[in-house]
């Protein structure tokens, strides 16, 4: 009790102040140097891509540009050589768009999906399905590649079928559309466990109140469910779109030539094996290749952050 | 409007019985109030009534009709949750047309519907408002509007009050009761909260672990209840339950409540118990209201049978309008309702007074009402 009553009694000391000014300067200190740590790579990468190839061969790479140049970002885009033909990376940033953007909405709309079925219409054995959808999620990569390979095989079959028909293969057999599906497929899993947590929290009575009102099964999801849902969505699309962009492996494996997405045809500059290995043009190239995923984030952090974090606490 | 009747009704979720055979009916703009502890199924029953949840086996008739097989729109019911349920992402004009917007009502007659509604609800102002911008009696308001709006036959009312404050859930209770008397629909309503139950019913069905205990008016539940947990569960405090023992004293029958450090308490039967059921020994429970236990002088004048007895004042609780003063027989504590007023002190020996017409026996061994 002493001890207590003398340190409320006792005036205010300077000990504490200087004891959180040697705190804040380690840890400012310590974030300034990790900060510099990681922007190091970035740094280096914009400053050689602005510079021109001698300068590049012959300098430091810690130097600033002398003869400050945007022809390397030209080339990358436009004509530089990725396999045999010389046109630039602009195809496969679209190639990687068309994958992209559908391989997104699709698994998180599917997933949202799932997620209200597994907690609003449960049926006997949900909590199985879940387990074996969660399952998904631990899979790696490499493991589905030959069987992936023998289904897309099968579908490349019925598209050939149907062109011999109908003229036209209705996407069976597109690389595009295969990447789509493998993409697809094996976000799920993750998709379905966003999903299902937040629609865990998500009120039932509100779903009651809407099958009273007449509201039928999807119209309950689009009205009711979406509607309130943006915080998890976001987080689902910052996530799939990150990991399907910067996939390499079913890309490289499932999509050859003209076909490949970005990550592969910038494999495929930086690994020429003719000429001379062009460090600007390489540079330029990679950052195209990452700015999108880096613009999501900046765009809709927060939300990532902020989604991951809703339905922890109520409120 | 309709009548609504419950037969055999059963529920179980495995091998769990949750429901164990309901029957209850209610007539047409009648108020049934199904109350009882928490678990109890009185949440269950009310979900199966709106089919939301399936039944088991047995029968749900809303105006005559069987129900059982019918989707919870189509059974021309109303729900009021105790959270609200009001859609987030919809303004309270939305929320309460949501509804007939799903049964594909054009929009001039969907517009109509709500003004009245928003009208005789006073929530006119709020229509363009998001529920998030709501106080909690407002969104009770709003649950209630958008229940209105579909004039259905049954209203059913889960727990709707138990969100509010105090003072805000009697304002609410008295608006209930004033909507039931006006609109005179059919209207089930779930609660734990007894006070709610005896002001609002003209029935009230009392549930415990899925059976039904007891149904009745108010007065009935409250003045002659079946069993000792219907005694216990309604009235606030609740009724003094007293171990006595049935004895034969100068050739008549009395009940003796023993007491440590002073003289037994002699009572007469009550004049309500069946006493054929009664003989000499046996164990009774002696049950009596707090407001049928007074001063000799204050007990109600009319009462045929008054029995006093002396004892010592161990609690007085005032509480504003009345004074609660708790002394002890048969071992327990024996809480009397008393005038505000009421200069007694703690530690004073009192005479008190029961008034027998009140008083109700149990079978300590079946625990039904002699």
């Amino acid at each position: 009790m002493t001890a207590a009553a003398d340190a409320l009694a006792a005036p205010p000391s300077r000990e504490p102040a200087r004891h959180s000014m040697t705190t804040r300067v380690v840890i400012y200190g310590a974030l300034v140097l990790f900060a510099i740590v990681y922007l190091m790579p970035l740094v280096v990468m914009v400053m050689t891509s602005l510079k021109p190839l001698d300068e590049v061969t012959g300098g430091n790479m810690f130097y600033f540009p002398h003869d400050l140049t945007f022809e390397p970002w030209k080339k990358a885009w436009g004509t530089s050589c990725v396999g045999l033909t010389c046109e630039g990376i602009k195809g496969y940033v679209w190639n990687s768009v068309k994958m992209v953007v559908p391989a997104v909405l699709i698994s998180s709309l599917l997933g949202a999906l799932n997620g209200y079925v597994l907690t609003k219409w449960r049926f006997p054995g949900h909590k199985l399905v879940f387990g074996m959808m969660l399952f998904a999620c631990f899979i790696p990569f490499q493991s589905v590649l030959i069987p992936m390979a023998t289904i897309l095989g099968k579908l490349g079959g019925i598209g050939q079928t149907l062109i011999d028909t109908t003229g036209f293969s209705w996407g069976f057999g597109n690389p595009t559309v295969n990447l789509v599906l493998v993409h697809v497929v094996y976000g799920l899993g993750f998709t379905t466990l966003f999903f299902r947590n937040y629609y865990e929290t998500f009120p039932t009575e509100l779903i009651k109140a809407a099958q009273i009102d007449g509201a039928s099964f999807f119209q309950i999801f689009r009205r009711i469910l979406l509607p309130n849902s943006a915080p998890i969505f976001i987080v689902t699309v910052i996530y799939q779109f990150t990991n399907i962009w910067n996939d390499f492996l079913f890309g490289s494996t499932f999509a050859a030539g003209d076909s490949s997405p970005m990550t592969v045809a910038l494999y495929n500059i930086v690994n020429t094996s003719t000429g001379v290995i062009e460090y600007n043009v390489n540079m330029a190239a990679a950052i195209i290749a990452a700015a999108p995923t880096l613009v999501v984030y900046i765009l809709a952090g927060r939300y990532f952050v902020r989604g991951l974090m809703a339905g922890a606490v109520k409120g | 409007m309709a009548t609504l009747e419950i037969r055999a009704l059963r529920k179980r979720f495995g091998s769990l019985e949750i429901l164990k055979g309901i029957d209850i009916s209610l007539e047409q703009g009648g108020f049934l109030v199904l109350v009882g502890p928490s678990g109890c199924g009185k949440s269950t029953l009310l979900n199966t009534i709106a089919g939301l949840e399936s039944i088991s086996s047995g029968e749900i008739l809303i105006g005559g009709q069987v129900v059982n097989d019918l989707h919870p729109s189509k059974r021309d019911i109303a729900m009021v949750f105790q959270s609200y349920a009001l859609y987030p992402n919809m303004s309270v004009g939305e929320n309460i047309a949501f509804g007939m917007e799903m049964r594909g009502v054009p929009k001039p007659e969907r517009e109509k519907a709500v003004a009245v509604v928003a009208k005789t609800l006073q929530i006119e102002h709020l229509l363009g408002r998001r529920p998030s911008q709501l106080s909690g009696g407002q969104r009770q308001r709003v649950a209630m509007g958008r229940a209105l709006v579909r004039q259905p036959r049954v209203f059913l009312f889960d727990e709707p009050l138990s969100n509010l404050d105090a003072k805000l859930r009697v304002d609410m209770r008295v608006e209930i009761k004033r909507l039931h008397q006006q609109t005179g629909t059919t209207i089930v309503y779930v609660t734990h909260d007894q006070i709610e139950a005896m002001t609002l019913a003209t029935k009230i069905a009392v549930l415990k672990d899925g059976e039904l205990q007891q149904v009745g008016t108010p007065a009935e539940i409250y003045n002659s209840p079946s069993n000792l947990f219907v005694a216990d569960f309604m009235g606030s405090p609740a009724m003094n339950l007293l171990e006595g023992t049935v004895k034969g004293v100068n050739g008549a029958r009395r009940i003796v409540l023993e007491r440590h450090d002073h003289p037994p308490i002699v009572l007469p039967i009550p004049a309500n118990a069946d006493e054929s059921q009664l003989s000499d020994g046996a164990k009774v429970i002696f049950g009596i209201r707090p407001e049928a236990v007074n001063d000799k002088e204050s007990i109600d004048r009319g009462a045929k049978s008054v029995a006093t007895f002396d004892a010592r004042v161990e609690i007085v609780e005032p509480a504003g309008s009345d004074t609660f003063v708790v002394t002890r027989a048969a071992g327990k504590e024996l809480t009397a309702r008393m005038r505000a007023d009421t200069q007694l002190r703690i530690g004073e020996n009192h005479t008190f007074a029961f008034n027998l017409d009140k008083a109700v026996l149990f079978d300590p061994q079946t625990s039904r009402r002699i």
